[in-house]
């Protein structure tokens, strides 16, 4: 019985890795706090995710909880930030983008289910103060129900 | 003249497959499917001047309390299954009711929460008002041109936003349950 023929079996899988290439991204930031977001059915999708940048919400991980307590924090890149540090954050986004995209930046809000209303009244008024009112309530996927 | 034909050797790519396998497995581990996706939201700019005078009837108001309790209009208890239907009676009611809008185009949803209320109750009361805004939206956009919202081009998009716009302000909230 003859074997089977190999040679094409790079092919095929550079075939996969390119495909995970372009349609993958690279995760850029470890979330620090726990996350459960909700669930929504009538959801948006975002195209452009160059526009995007994302401000996390909850309580910290297990790990971190020695250093940062149980409250709820705002994570944005790589630290937790205060209510206050919100508007530089903006600013700093708007700094990387080119002119004519500097007004269409989204902020993506990924928060855990169980974060109170509070903090999120106060981060969408330090959003306001940045000019920022572009504003998206990261949700998974929920079928809806008819 | 001696090495005229010299034979180049093959080059083994017997392994090419497993370097492929390993820079696949690595990128399948450091990169996530990008799955942007969430209910978008315009934040009112920073206050000009004074907000502008509503008849009482145009405002539908759903506050959503500290204990995640849904009150419609000051006096109605209602569950998360009867609000976008509710919602749909108010925006179509084209002056029936008169404790109801006047017209789709005048309705103005009106959002408040407490800062106790939590993240989860507010994104499915949000999730809620959505629903009744795009069955409404697709509906007209049936009558009117034979096509779902989405489908249509951005000209009669905005004939039908115009027709059916989706007003939903949302006041500061009371301080009742809040922690931070």
């Amino acid at each position: 019985m003859p074997g089977i023929s190999t040679a094409s079996l790079p092919d095929i899988v550079f075939m996969l890795l390119f495909f995970f290439m372009t349609v993958t991204k690279m995760r850029s930031t470890e979330v620090m706090v726990k996350l459960k977001v909700p669930k929504a059915s009538e959801v948006t999708k975002i195209t452009d995710k160059k526009l995007v940048h994302y401000i996390y919400l909850g309580e910290p991980t297990d790990r971190l909880k020695a250093t940062y307590g149980t409250g709820t924090r705002i994570q944005v890149n790589d630290a937790f930030i205060l209510k206050s540090d919100i508007p530089a954050f903006i600013e700093t986004e708007r700094a990387k983008m080119p002119e004519y995209k500097k007004n269409q930046i989204i902020t993506a809000l990924k928060s855990d289910a169980k974060v109170k209303m509070g903090i999120i009244s106060d981060i969408k008024k330090q959003l306001r103060e940045a000019n920022q009112l572009k504003l998206m309530y990261y949700t998974n996927k929920k079928t809806s129900k008819n | 003249m001696a090495k005229s034909k010299r034979s180049i050797p093959e080059i083994n790519a017997g392994s090419m497959a497993d370097i492929a396998f390993l820079l696949l497995i690595f990128f399948l581990i450091t990169t996530t499917m990008a799955n942007d996706q969430g209910i978008l939201n315009i934040l009112p700019p920073k206050i000009v001047g004074e907000p502008p005078v509503i008849k009482e009837r145009n405002v539908l108001k759903i506050l959503v309390n500290a204990n995640d309790q849904i009150l419609v209009e000051d006096k109605i208890y209602m569950n998360l299954d009867d609000l976008a239907e509710y919602t749909e009676k108010f925006i179509m009611n084209n002056g029936v009711d008169e404790n109801l809008s006047v017209s789709p185009a005048a309705a103005v949803i009106s959002l408040k929460n407490d800062r106790g209320t939590s993240y989860n109750a507010y994104i499915k009361v949000q999730n809620e008002l959505r629903k009744a805004f795009n069955k409404l939206r697709n509906q007209l956009s049936q009558d009117r041109y034979g096509a779902n919202f989405d489908a249509l081009p951005e000209s009669k998009q905005d004939k039908i936003i115009e027709a059916l716009p989706q007003r939903i302000s949302e006041a500061e909230p009371d301080n009742v349950g809040g922690d931070l």
